[in-house]
């Protein structure tokens, strides 16, 4: 409990920053905002968490259930491949989804000079933003749905059949409440993501709630008023997490056995080549087609950008994504415990505040954990020069440390959502058959625990280092001099718009990502074949 | 090998100790690839090492700011006038005297309380269809809002720095109501949604989805280097005007000494060396953009667009009137 609470209050620091923006308000900005800027950003954010999250439920649950459940060909490929869309930023395949699908895009260029064809829909639009985003976020629903498949095991769905339910309800009845808690999971981290997201939304120019953020940041120059509107999106948030907790509480999961499913759902040769083209089509177009895009566009620059230096950008990606993803289990796991050993509404309490992190608009938590640093920093100076004579002007920040407590706090809740919904698969039942037959704790936890909660281990770990590879905001600005990351190269490349020449640190971080997602796959999930 | 740099990082600042005497630290907007050549050579030169770290101007400021009197940064490096007029009303900055940086920055291009400097400069102009409209059909920002080039127009989101900047400059002689009724023009001739970046609305206006549109001209020289048969040209507005919004609209990149340097003086060599002769061509060059310091030699692909009449309101107001020209944006309905 105590650690639960000195976690909570970690990530309370950039909240409490943030909250206390109230005390300087500048009514003319948000008076502004609301009149003219507001009304229509409310909306369009609300129609883009609908939009993204059916588009993400749909294409993470159906795709788990075929490549969990089902034989189909090429099933053992896409079981892994299709977690691939998690390595490439959504912003990469926005800008390359705008590229090959604009007016002056390939496509439209072809239907237009020789097929005459105009008048097709425009990607830069509603619909574009839920489409690409849905493409690149649908991974969460999916690799965490598909976990929960595997393991919930064929008993329930057995059951179900032999008391008359076809097999489709007994997918709709069954098996998908029974995956509830882990699609839930996976959905609000893909919304969350949603709705911090500023790049994407850039490119399509399409104006969220954390676009008014920004603007009142960057463009009117009031970090108060970025951070009172920051503040109402962590609430809404947290709202949102009670609601869905709620609505879930009085339902209760139990266990199914690892050894259950034996057999895969046989589909017919005409459903099963369904499946392979629906499989394939999401993965070409959410992960083949944008990177074949990045490859070439690094085909014209590599000669003039690859050089030694790249080596160390992808050492130090790939060790700050490391230690951080290793940060974040451990931690998860322990505030995952906690939650288990002394549930209560105290505990559910402290374990939604410490996972708000994600939620904020990357720059603006990074601002808001920076600022309590430089100020501990500064007194520790103080103290330095009066008593040791310290002429330096950093302690603290400038540190590695300062920077992987600051991905802690914005991924946290990437590494919870899993472990969490893992837990839920060990009932006190297991726990007390296993003490009734003599074991210890550690034996407990080392051989029933572990095994069951392996997947979802592996699962938060793969989901954050794939994050922090791609982070950007708290990167830059906690990063120690000379530290730059392939992130850091992206930036460096797209703040003056030379996407073609960001696509090689991309491709890097695609590559350099996919190695934990082939680990995953290797040692993870694979509980049936 | 690896590792014990590692520990090092973990546990300790960089610059925990007081670095050499000589040392400059800089805090930039301006990226890497556009700055590095020129560090690296003032290394070469003067045997100062340089140390720097970029993010956007928004956040480094904040971490200014944040940092107070201990922050390790000597110098502060953007790529709008907006940002530094911004730090200096923050604080941030502090006044130098320096004759080489009066000789060398002209008054419009440098803030009158000598916070800040020019280094250089980013013209913004049109761009349009050389098959589709005739130069002569051109003249000025203003006329683009005119009914004629209903549904020609493309144009790049109002969210970027250098568009609420010309809008600014506008503000100076129109004041909002005309200048907003101009805006207002603009949205109703879009040919489409504006878009994120100057390069895309040029492919559009290329490509036929509409005749005009205003960039930056260095995104043309990119885009033309790489695609030299596009039909695109550049015209320079506003030459025939008298009033305050003559001249094409520029923005600069510029830098200041913070005001809690530990190396003030280091930061202002630094500044002086990159207004200076040798300096000014690969600071442009590098990025096409223009040198400040009047007397350098343009690069040859700039110097082929031709010459014109910048506009000569102080940069400052691109600051200053900011947040004024966003909200007149968004009242227009200008994305």
């Amino acid at each position: 409990m105590l650690f639960a609470l000195a976690i909570t209050a970690l990530v309370l620091v950039p909240v409490v920053v943030t909250f206390s923006s109230f005390a300087q308000v500048d009514g003319d900005i948000l008076a502004h905002l609301t009149e003219f800027v507001l009304p229509e950003l409310v909306g369009n954010t609300l129609w883009l968490l609908l939009g993204v999250g059916i588009g993400v439920s749909v294409l993470g649950v159906s795709l788990a259930w075929l490549t969990a459940m089902c034989d189909f060909p090429g099933r053992r490929l896409f079981d892994w491949a299709l977690l691939l869309p998690l390595a490439l930023p959504a912003y990469v395949t926005a800008f390359v989804a705008i590229g090959l699908l604009d007016f002056t895009g390939p496509l439209l260029t072809w239907l237009r000079e020789s097929r005459g064809i105009t008048g097709l829909p425009e990607i830069r639009s509603r619909g574009g933003v839920i489409l690409v985003m849905s493409l690149a976020l649908y991974p969460y629903v999916y690799l965490i749905a598909k976990n929960a498949f595997a393991t919930q095991g064929a008993i329930a769905l057995e059951a179900a059949q032999s008391l008359g339910l076809s097999r489709w309800q007994g997918f709709f009845r069954v098996a998908l409440p029974m995956a509830r808690p882990w699609i839930a999971a996976g959905l609000m981290l893909a919304l969350m993501e949603t709705l911090a997201d500023f790049g994407t939304m850039a490119i399509f120019n399409y104006d969220t709630f954390t676009t008014a953020i920004y603007k009142a940041w960057y463009s009117l120059f009031s970090l108060p008023a970025a951070a009172q509107l920051a503040s109402i999106l962590i609430l809404f948030v947290l709202v949102a997490v009670v609601f869905e907790q709620r609505s879930r509480t009085r339902m209760r999961y139990g266990t199914v056995g690892r050894n259950a499913m034996r057999r895969r759902i046989r589909l017919s040769p005409a459903l099963a080549g369904a499946a392979c083209l629906y499989a394939g089509t999401v993965l070409a177009i959410a992960f083949l087609i944008p990177v074949v895009q990045l490859a070439l566009w690094t085909r014209t620059v590599l000669a003039r950008d690859l050089d030694s230096r790249y080596w160390d950008f992808a050492w130090h990606s790939v060790l700050l994504a490391g230690i951080g993803a290793l940060m974040v289990v451990i931690v998860a796991l322990l505030l995952a415990y906690a939650g288990r050993q002394r549930p209560g509404a105290a505990m559910t309490w402290t374990q939604r505040l410490a996972t708000l992190g994600y939620a904020f608009p990357g720059a603006v938590l990074a601002v808001g954990l920076f600022i309590p640093v430089a100020a501990l920093d500064n007194w520790l100076i103080e103290r330095g020069r009066i008593w040791f004579g310290f002429g330096g002007t950093e302690i603290l920040k400038g540190t590695l440390l300062v920077m992987l407590l600051a991905y802690l706090v914005r991924f946290l809740a990437v590494g919870f959502g899993p472990i969490d919904s893992g837990l839920h698969r060990i009932t006190r039942n297991i726990d007390e058959a296993a003490r009734n037959l003599g074991s210890s704790t550690t034996a407990l936890l080392a051989r029933v625990h572990l095994p069951i909660l392996r997947a979802s281990l592996l699962t938060a770990a793969a989901l954050t280092f794939v994050d922090i590879m791609k982070e950007m905001p708290i990167t830059l600005m906690t990063r120690p001099f000379g530290w730059d990351t392939l992130a850091v190269r992206v930036f460096e490349m797209t703040s003056e718009g030379e996407w073609e020449r960001a696509a090689l640190p991309s491709l890097a971080i695609v590559v350099a990502g996919i190695i934990p997602i082939i680990l995953l796959t290797w040692r993870g999930t694979r509980p049936l074949d | 090998m690896r590792f014990p740099r590692l520990i090092a990082a973990l546990l300790l600042a960089a610059t925990a100790l007081p670095a050499a005497a000589e040392e400059v630290v800089v805090y930039s907007a301006r990226n890497e690839q556009l700055i590095k050549p020129l560090f690296d050579a003032y290394t070469r030169e003067t045997g100062v090492p340089i140390k720097f770290i970029t993010d956007k101007e928004g956040p480094l400021m904040a971490r200014l700011k944040a940092e107070g009197r201990n922050t390790p940064a000597d110098m502060l490096l953007t790529v709008d006038a907006g940002n530094l007029w911004q730090a200096s009303e923050e604080g941030l900055l502090r006044p130098i005297q320096s004759k080489t940086l009066q000789a060398n920055v002209p008054a419009h291009l440098r803030d009158p309380g000598n916070e800040w400097f020019g280094l250089s400069v980013r013209a913004r102009t049109l761009v349009y269809h050389t098959g589709k409209v005739k130069p002569a059909d051109l003249s000025t920002y203003e006329a683009l809002a005119s009914p004629k080039w209903k549904g020609r127009l493309c144009l790049r989101t109002s969210k970027k720095v250098y568009n609420q900047s010309l809008v600014a400059m506008m503000i100076t002689e129109y004041g909002e109501g005309k200048t907003e009724d101009m805006v207002r023009g603009w949205v109703a001739n879009l040919a489409t949604p504006p878009f994120p970046d100057d390069t895309k609305a040029m492919e559009a206006v290329a490509a036929g989805q509409c005749d005009v549109t205003l960039v930056n001209t260095y995104y043309y020289g990119r885009l033309m280097e790489k695609q030299p048969t596009l039909p695109l040209a550049i015209f320079w507005p506003n030459q025939n005007l008298k009033n305050k919004a003559a001249g094409v609209h520029v923005n600069i990149s510029g830098a200041g000494v913070t005001r809690y340097a530990r190396n003030p003086s280091g930061a202002q060599k630094l500044i002086e060396w990159l207004s200076s002769d040798k300096a000014q061509n690969l600071f442009a060059d590098v990025n096409l953009e223009y040198p400040v310091n009047p007397g350098v030699t343009l690069d040859k692909t700039v110097a082929s667009w031709g010459s014109f009449k910048q506009n000569l309101v102080n940069v400052k107001e691109a600051g200053s009137l900011q947040a004024k020209a966003v909200k007149l944006m968004d009242r227009a309905g200008y994305k």
